[in-house]
């Protein structure tokens, strides 16, 4: 789509877009062509030299156990996020759907997580389930479980997804409010005249009218445990323990400013950089259909 | 009418108290935990109501914290939050306006150039970025934490959608009427993306206060910390207690200016959420 009417001069365009330009190029052209370059060399210990290897550092991540370990844990990690924020999320949207009045007040009330940022969220969650002070490891002790997730890889796990999926719980379910408020009345009433009772409606009638909606929130949440979960790990769990709960970018994070392997970090951002387009790709189609349904 | 009424719609209303209080359970515990004292902390089973050191351990967090002040950390993360906000929003209207207005040498891959930045976190490209923040001796300053992180294409796309959407004859008017570009992008087109504006503002003020990865590698100087960021340095290393009450207080401190910003401005940030997904 353009514009009829245009003003003239390229002075002043140039202008007004060279902020933005300049600031992409510093900040984001260069530092990504500076990873594309350095995956492919090797700096000597002291940084003073480096080594053309090729694709050495990509041989050499591939050929890493810990680095195959870490895209399964971050297929399982951003699988159970989406799992664990959708579903209550979902359930929530429909109840609050059912009510005629006092949807707005519960609104207000689940907004809240959303403006916790994801390390303090992970703060939080630590605080609970503590080893030492958390109560409600205290109180799975006194049911005779003994949690802890600083030994075990399993229940670390958990409770970084937990922590993850506790925060986007609010947002998943504005999307799907927003969504069942927009579903027509008078097919629902038609369902219920012909005897349609509200789970078999929503089951045949809601959830299909909502598909746009929740395939959209797929993308956009494994999105988000991808990219945005590293404050919950580096606070609750620093990727341990093992490198259970090791995503791609604590990893990146690990390998380039714990480990200094500035080349093998590259490289993973280089492989990064393609799942982040693989994405977007993902759901720019997925946007286009939505507008169409 | 399907809505449901008697028991059925009493029973709604238990499952949403009880959804929205299993929600809230974890800010809650974190509010009684900044109410108590340490010894009531670490010996569990810990007070699931507050205590009476609200006062006490509030003060200690705000004025004296463990490493540095909470409140020095505040400053920190408003600057930086504000500064991402109003950054963005300003370098996108200008982009954007330049994009749908005219027709200048290179337009086509400016807007390439600018679409390819979209949605490509900092966390992918932070070693990188780190060294160009470092070369520009831009660490421990408030610009090396706000540039890096307005490098993104969002904000111009809406902008941009928007602008599409201003009838034309308001363009024409302007220009029979002799105004410059630069009037009419001051009268008539930043009054009407007011709107947009806000709700994009509230978005960006989330995003930059909750930003964690980035302060940590820019900031060493605690001077300079972010609250977001901070808190994971207040807690000791080794097997020291680490001191729960002031701790869960800077929680409570970091999550109350983002959530008073999203609930009272709730319909824009609904908006705005909506219109920076689509």
């Amino acid at each position: 789509m353009e514009k009829r009417v245009t003003f003239r001069g390229w002075v002043l365009p140039l202008l007004l877009i060279a902020p933005q330009v300049l600031i992409s190029a510093i900040f984001f052209f260069y530092p990504a062509g500076q990873a594309v370059y350095q995956s492919l060399f090797i700096p000597d210990p002291f940084g003073l030299s480096s080594q053309f290897v090729g694709l050495g550092n990509f041989e050499y991540l591939f050929g890493d156990r810990f680095y195959r370990a870490s895209f399964v844990t971050t297929a399982v990690f951003s699988v159970l996020v989406t799992l664990c924020s959708m579903i209550p999320a979902l359930f929530l949207a429909v109840m609050a759907d059912r009510l005629i009045k006092g949807s707005g007040v519960y609104r207000t009330m689940l907004i809240w997580p959303y403006a916790v940022a994801p390390a303090i969220a992970g703060v939080l969650w630590l605080f609970m389930f503590n080893t030492r002070v958390g109560v409600v490891s205290w109180y799975l002790g006194n049911l005779g479980y003994d949690w802890n997730h600083v030994l075990n890889g399993g229940e670390a796990m958990g409770l970084v997804v937990v922590a993850s999926a506790w925060g986007r719980i609010s947002y998943n379910f504005l999307f799907f409010f927003a969504a069942l408020q927009a579903v027509p009345r008078s097919v629902i009433e038609a369902a219920a005249i012909d005897g349609a009772r509200f789970w078999k409606r929503f089951w045949t009638i809601v959830l299909p009218l909502l598909s746009p909606t929740t395939f959209f929130l797929l993308v956009v949440n494994v999105v988000y445990s991808f990219f945005e979960t590293f404050g919950v790990i580096h606070t609750i769990t620093s990727g341990g323990p093992q490198q259970s709960t090791t995503i791609l970018v604590y990893k990146v994070f690990a390998d380039g400013f714990v480990g200094q392997d500035l080349g093998a970090s590259s490289a993973q951002s280089v492989i990064l950089l393609f799942v982040v387009g693989l994405l977007t790709i993902i759901q720019f189609k997925f946007v286009e259909k939505r507008v169409h349904y | 009418m399907v809505e449901k009424r008697g028991t059925g719609l009493w029973l709604t209303h238990v499952v949403m108290i009880f959804g929205v209080l299993v929600i809230f359970f974890p800010i809650w515990l974190a509010f009684v935990a900044s109410t108590v004292t340490q010894p009531e902390i670490v010996k569990p089973p810990m007070p699931l109501w507050p205590g009476d050191q609200f006062v006490e351990n509030y003060t200690k967090a705000l004025f004296s914290g463990v490493n540095v002040p909470v409140a020095t950390m505040l400053f920190n993360s408003l600057v930086m939050a504000i500064g991402i906000a109003v950054g963005k929003i300003v370098i996108s209207l200008l982009s954007a306006f330049a994009i749908v207005y005219f027709r200048f040498p290179f337009r086509t891959a400016f807007f390439w150039m600018i679409f390819l930045t979209l949605m490509l976190p900092v966390e992918v490209r932070i070693v990188p970025t780190y060294e160009v923040v470092a070369g520009f001796g831009m660490l421990n300053s408030y610009g090396g934490l706000i540039f890096p992180l307005i490098a993104s294409a969002t904000a111009t796309f809406l902008f941009r959608q928007f602008f599409l959407t201003i009838p034309d004859e308001l363009a024409e008017a302007a220009r029979v009427d002799g105004a410059r570009p630069m009037r009419f992008f001051w009268d008539i087109v930043v009054p009407m993306s007011r709107t947009n504006v806000a709700a994009l503002f509230v978005i960006l003020f989330i995003y930059g206060w909750n930003q964690y990865l980035w302060p940590l590698l820019i900031t060493t100087d605690p001077e300079m910390n972010t609250i977001v960021m901070g808190i994971k340095q207040m807690f000791p290393s080794g097997d020291d207690v680490a001191d729960w009450p002031v701790i869960m207080a800077t929680s409570i401190l970091a999550m109350i200016p983002p959530v008073i910003v999203v609930v009272s401005m709730q319909r824009l940030f609904i908006r705005g959420l909506v219109d920076s997904e689509k």
